[in-house]
């Protein structure tokens, strides 16, 4: 079975293909439905591989199935080549599943659209390339895959937006995910001067026998780190995100959410070796940036009235959550948040979407309100979802979260209390968004006219298409702590740590584990460890903290709310970096540019001179820009001139 | 220094010919000659058939660069006509590149000048002029006969730049690159003087073993003075900053599918005649040189990339994104001047070969595209306004040709800057290596723009209608595939690419 793992991107690629070719044809709702059986095999395949690893012995869980030699360059050989084993099997399982949900609500929810086809021919091909991202062998398929969920999420940001809106959106996508490319690419030419492969295997058992020197190490995982801070939208490259997100397809902000934004805290995890063998300010400053995400995009998220945005602001906070597990060592912890948030905040955007398709399009909370009634199974599947970010046992926030807090804990508890603060914030704007959108006073009568409703405005609750994933993303949010309970004395010991289990000869592995231990074993001894019951009732305390004040505020009205401009515009981060692209930085450009074609003029007159005579004086007229040129020339000269002879040749 | 005293013992001494290793230079001249003298004599050639009878030559000659490049397999590489010309398999490759350009731009030309009073032989008979020019170029060993290839091509580019006597533009462009290009030749010319000077030589063989007997003799200033006007003659023609400054204008006056052939055969010659002169050449001099590629590559990659970003005219962007391609290439010669007169040549050389072949298809095409879009205006980025939704195919190929020059994986474009960087990691040159790839990141913002252009704008309603003849489509649709299929299959190419090699 383990052979067939091209078969996961292959079903996407023919459903883009097919798409492509025949999306028209097909129309609504076929397309869809092709589209979404497209995804659905894959995750079959997924399932299939996974239960087969399952069968087989720790050791033999890892294959890798090499389908070409893609670019042969004298001693670097890199092939197109998959790597199968428990790491990106379970990635495969949630990107394909939580894919395939989306994509059969986006049938419902693209209802009518003229661009129905084209949207699921999109939809594949992110599942492509998201696919290739986790499944390459080595860093140039990865790249691949890298390249292409940037590209489809460019797209996608485009799908609907206005013009404008639009094109700053895209521009500004695509400029910070350059900027982490370029961290991307210079590590993968790193990797290669340094142990000669862009394999991860060979990188990684290099980091572990020690050949990679401290150096190299610290280079490659630094720059990497620059890649995932672009892709996974943290502090100081997240602006992207929000503006993605806040477009109205609730579909591209969900796979954004759930799946593309985790492909960095994937590549961190899948090169942990590497960060152990860096020097040690590299994670700890991984575990800072996390942190400081976390804290930053929670207090905007307090302001923000745009449903969407807030969960756009608190994916980017809970990413920081997961990088503060990566720098703290907790890699099993950075994936079990990985899923447990792809569960949730599926959820959650989904049912912002089935709100606002409710709504007839409105996506402002001040104009929700009481929506219970009318959207009940919406409301109680976001009220699910709203209690496992919040940090509410059982449900599988809770689970997740706590494992990175606990880490952190042992690691410094600066860090512990940036991690308990923003929790705290989190179960504030959740409760706020659910009280603002589902309880409270009814705001959507006074806006009815807004929507060219006809007769009687009234949100209503969206198709079965819509609902039923909802209802599977509700049943997941609660169970899904099972996949990583903790060690603690009343739950069953073989219920414990069933993803560490699952993981370990990945995250934790080599000769080093044996000596400090794999999992919770490593914090061992450290206070943290010892006081692991009363710091799970802290969070708890916490988590209802925040909703009691939430609620206190938003729903009883005993405090006044605090929503300071300050944080409504993000802290004015975005506008600043507008402000200076838009400025000084587009001055910058616009300057060189005159510089080249009129200001040197000034610096050229006297070469100019000796230029006028051998270009002759025939041309006055036509040689008005010649002359400068030829002037540029002849300063290459004498400075070529200057370096040869005097500097070479006579000094 | 055995290698270096091998040179001597070459067979330079018998002024004999080899003619079929001289067949496909032989073609293109000849070819040039019937369709001038049977051009003028008939009255008027059936439509189209002035570029088929070009395009027929320049296949020609690649075939027979083929057969050549056999023969040198077996044989090993030699000099020919007295060691006037290298007979290798960087020659042959160059000539290969030259003829394919040849081949492609005749079939964008053809439609493009039919009905105008451009249409004739000559502009056909100037391509394969220019391009026997610039094949003489790639394979001098003699630096007067590379002059001599150097004014060949260029007298023909002037011309050709002017050719469209209908436009304004196109005759400012002519004159400018005339004027300018003579102003880079004299300098070029007086630093043949001054390195034969020095060495007492002008054959590419004599100077090597001359420069390295020479002891420590006083002549190393007149030596370096000859170098540094060589590299502004050749940095002219190669288009590196600030020898740059001619490009935007020229590329913009000039026909477009002149354009393509500039950026792509000019470049493919001008890059062989600096690899003979600095590489074969002057390797004892390497450690005087070399600064001074790394300088030129580094200016050229920064003010090609940064420039391409502020222009509205995408012609200008193509001409300054082929300054920072030029910049790209820069880095491959880098890499091979470390290694330069070593017996283990490394990957340089080859690097910079394949690059030139896949930029020259992906620069014909995307010159053949903006020569079908902007045919009666002028190349303005709005005329590209919803291409996508007029010419579907159309706006898919120039949409592949752009990813390509960004270096997007999956094309040539990728494989290429792929090979030169590799080149340059392998050389240790780290710091170039690492600009190259930040000035990548800034003129893909350049291709971007228009591919937003085209996808994501509406159509402008009184936009002319494009019509797209079937020569021109054939050749574009050939660059493209070739872009996309050797951009997944690379290693045949790099396999042969991988086998170029310099007589010494």
């Amino acid at each position: 079975m383990l052979e067939l793992v091209w078969l996961i991107p292959a079903f996407p690629l023919f459903g883009f293909l097919t798409l492509l070719l025949a999306g028209r044809k097909l129309g609504e709702p076929f397309a869809g439905l092709f589209a979404t059986a497209m995804v659905g095999a894959s995750f079959v395949v997924s399932a299939l591989i996974y239960f087969d690893l399952l069968g087989m012995d720790e050791a033999e869980r890892s294959h890798t199935e090499t389908l070409f030699s893609w670019v042969p360059v004298g001693d670097l050989q890199i092939d197109m080549a998959f790597l199968v084993d428990p790491l990106s099997i379970v990635m495969c399982l949630f990107v394909t599943g939580i894919g395939a949900l989306i994509h059969l609500y986006s049938i419902g929810y693209m209802h009518g659209d003229p661009k129905f086809s084209k949207f699921f021919l999109y939809l594949n091909l992110f599942i492509l390339s998201m696919t290739l991202l986790v499944l390459g062998s080595n860093l140039l398929v990865t790249f691949l895959g890298w390249e292409g969920v940037g590209t489809c999420s460019y797209f996608l940001i485009a799908f609907w937006h206005t013009k404008d809106a639009n094109a700053t959106a895209g521009k500004k996508a695509f400029v910070t995910n350059r900027i982490g490319d370029f961290g991307f690419m210079l590590a993968m030419f790193l990797a290669f001067g340094a142990v000669g492969s862009l394999d991860y295997a060979v990188i990684n058992d290099s980091a572990l026998a020690g050949t990679l020197t401290v150096a190299t190490a610290t280079g490659i995982g630094a720059l990497l780190f620059v890649g995932a801070v672009g892709k996974s939208a943290q502090l100081p490259l997240y602006v992207w995100l929000p503006d993605a997100m806040a477009g109205p397809t609730p579909v591209s902000a969900l796979i954004h959410a759930a799946t593309m934004v985790t492909a960095g805290v994937y590549l961190m995890v899948r090169v942990n070796p590497v960060l152990g063998a860096a020097a040690d300010w590299v994670p700890t400053t991984i575990a800072w940036v996390g942190a400081l995400t976390a804290l930053f995009a929670a207090t905007i998220a307090l302001a923000q009235n745009d449903i969407k945005k807030v969960l756009a602001y608190s994916t980017v906070s809970q990413l920081g959550y997961m990088f503060l597990a990566v720098g703290t060592g907790a890699y099993v912890a950075a994936i079990f948040h990985m899923i447990t948030h792809a569960m949730f905040k599926a959820l959650l955007f989904l049912g912002s979407g089935s709100v606002i398709h409710g709504m007839h399009d409105e996506q402002d909370m001040r104009k929700m309100g009481k929506l219970f009634k009318l959207m009940p199974i919406t409301a109680s599947t976001f009220i699910i979802g709203w209690l496992a970010i919040a940090g509410v046992p059982p449900f599988a926030g809770f689970w997740s979260k706590d494992e990175i807090l606990l880490f952190a804990a042992a690691d410094s508890w600066v860090l512990y209390a940036i991690g308990i603060v923003t929790a705290i914030l989190t179960a504030f704007y959740m409760t706020r968004q659910v009280i603002m959108t589902f309880f409270g006073k009814a705001h959507w009568h006074d806006n009815a006219d807004d929507h060219e409703a006809q007769g009687d405005f009234k949100p209503h609750e969206s198709p079965p298409f819509m609902v039923l994933p909802l209802i599977v993303l509700a049943g997941l949010s609660i169970v899904g702590g099972l996949v990583q309970l903790p060690s603690v004395g009343i739950i069953p010991s073989e219920w414990q740590h069933k993803l560490l289990d699952w993981l370990h000869p990945i995250v934790e592995f080599g000769p080093s584990a044996e000596e400090r231990g794999i999992g919770e074993a490593i914090i061992v001894g450290t206070t943290a460890d010892d006081l692991q019951i009363p710091l799970m009732f802290v969070a708890i305390g916490c988590a209802l903290l925040g909703i009691v004040v939430g609620w206190l505020v938003y729903q009883k009205r005993k405090i006044k709310a605090f929503e300071p401009e300050l944080l409504r515009d993000g802290w004015h981060y975005d506008d600043a970096i507008s402000w200076f692209m838009g400025n000084p930085g587009r001055a910058a450009f616009q300057e060189i540019a005159d510089e080249d074609q009129k200001v040197i003029d000034g610096a050229v007159n006297g070469v100019a001179t000796v230029v006028r005579v051998s270009a002759g004086e025939a041309r006055k007229g036509q040689t008005g820009y010649v002359r400068q040129y030829a002037g540029v020339i002849g300063i290459g000269v004498v400075l070529l001139l200057g370096w040869f002879v005097v500097i070479r040749g006579i000094l | 220094m055995n290698v270096l005293a091998q040179a001597d013992t070459l067979p330079i001494s018998e002024p004999e010919i080899w003619w079929f290793a001289l067949s496909p230079l032989l073609t293109l001249v000849g070819g040039a000659l019937l369709l001038m003298v049977v051009g003028a004599l008939t009255p008027q050639w059936p439509r189209g058939l002035y570029a088929f009878v070009s395009a027929m030559i320049g296949g020609a000659a690649g075939v027979l660069a083929i057969f050549n490049w056999d023969d040198i397999s077996d044989n090993g590489p030699a000099t020919l006509v007295g060691g006037a010309l290298a007979f290798d398999t960087f020659a042959m490759w160059s000539t290969i590149v030259i003829s394919g350009a040849v081949v492609l731009v005749s079939m964008l030309a053809d439609e493009y000048i039919r009905d105008t009073p451009n249409d004739g032989p000559e502009i056909y008979a100037l391509l394969l002029v220019a391009a026997a020019g610039g094949i003489v170029m790639a394979s001098a060993n003699d630096l007067i006969v590379l002059f001599l290839g150097l004014e060949t091509l260029s007298l023909a580019f002037y011309v050709l730049a002017a050719s469209n006597r209908r436009s304004d533009a196109s005759a400012e462009s002519g004159l400018k690159y005339f004027l300018l290009g003579g102003f880079a030749s004299a300098f070029f010319l007086y630093g043949i003087a001054l390195v034969y000077g020095a060495t007492g030589s002008t054959n590419i063989g004599e100077m090597v073993t001359s420069l390295a007997n020479r002891g420590d003799s006083g002549n190393d200033v007149l030596a370096l003075a000859g170098i540094a006007l060589l590299l502004v003659g050749l940095g002219f023609k190669i288009a590196a900053a600030p020898f740059h400054v001619w490009t935007p204008d020229v590329y913009q006056g000039a026909p477009t599918p002149i354009t393509a052939f500039m950026a792509s055969a000019g470049k493919a010659a001008a890059f062989g005649a600096l690899i003979r002169v600095l590489i074969s050449g002057l390797p004892s001099f390497r450690d005087d040189w070399q600064p001074i590629i790394w300088v030129l590559a580094v200016a050229s990659l920064v003010v090609g990339s940064f420039l391409a970003v502020v222009q509205r005219n995408v012609k200008r962007m193509l001409a300054y994104s082929s300054v920072s391609h030029a910049g790209f290439i820069l880095v491959g010669v880098e890499a091979a001047a470390h290694t330069a007169g070593e017996a283990d040549g490394g990957m340089g050389i080859s690097s910079v070969q394949l690059y030139l072949l896949l930029y020259s298809v992906i620069v014909i095409g995307s010159f053949g595209v903006v020569a079908l879009v902007a045919r009666e205006a002028d190349a303005d980025l709005s005329v590209f306004d919803g291409l996508a939704k007029r010419k579907p195919l159309l706006a898919g190929a120039f949409t592949i040709f752009l990813l390509a020059q960004a270096g997007v994986p999956f094309t040539t474009g990728f494989i290429a800057k792929f090979g030169v960087i590799q080149a340059g990691v392998d050389a240790e040159s780290y710091g170039l290596a690492i600009i190259a790839m930040v000035t990548a990141v800034i003129a893909a913002f350049v291709y971007l723009r228009i591919m937003v252009a085209m996808w994501q704008k509406d159509v402008e309603d009184d936009a002319p209608a494009i019509t797209v003849p079937v020569s021109a489509a054939i050749a574009i649709g050939f660059a493209a595939v070739f872009t996309l299929v050797a951009g997944l299959y690379p290693s045949l190419l790099i396999d042969w690419s991988d086998a170029i090699t310099l007589v010494r």
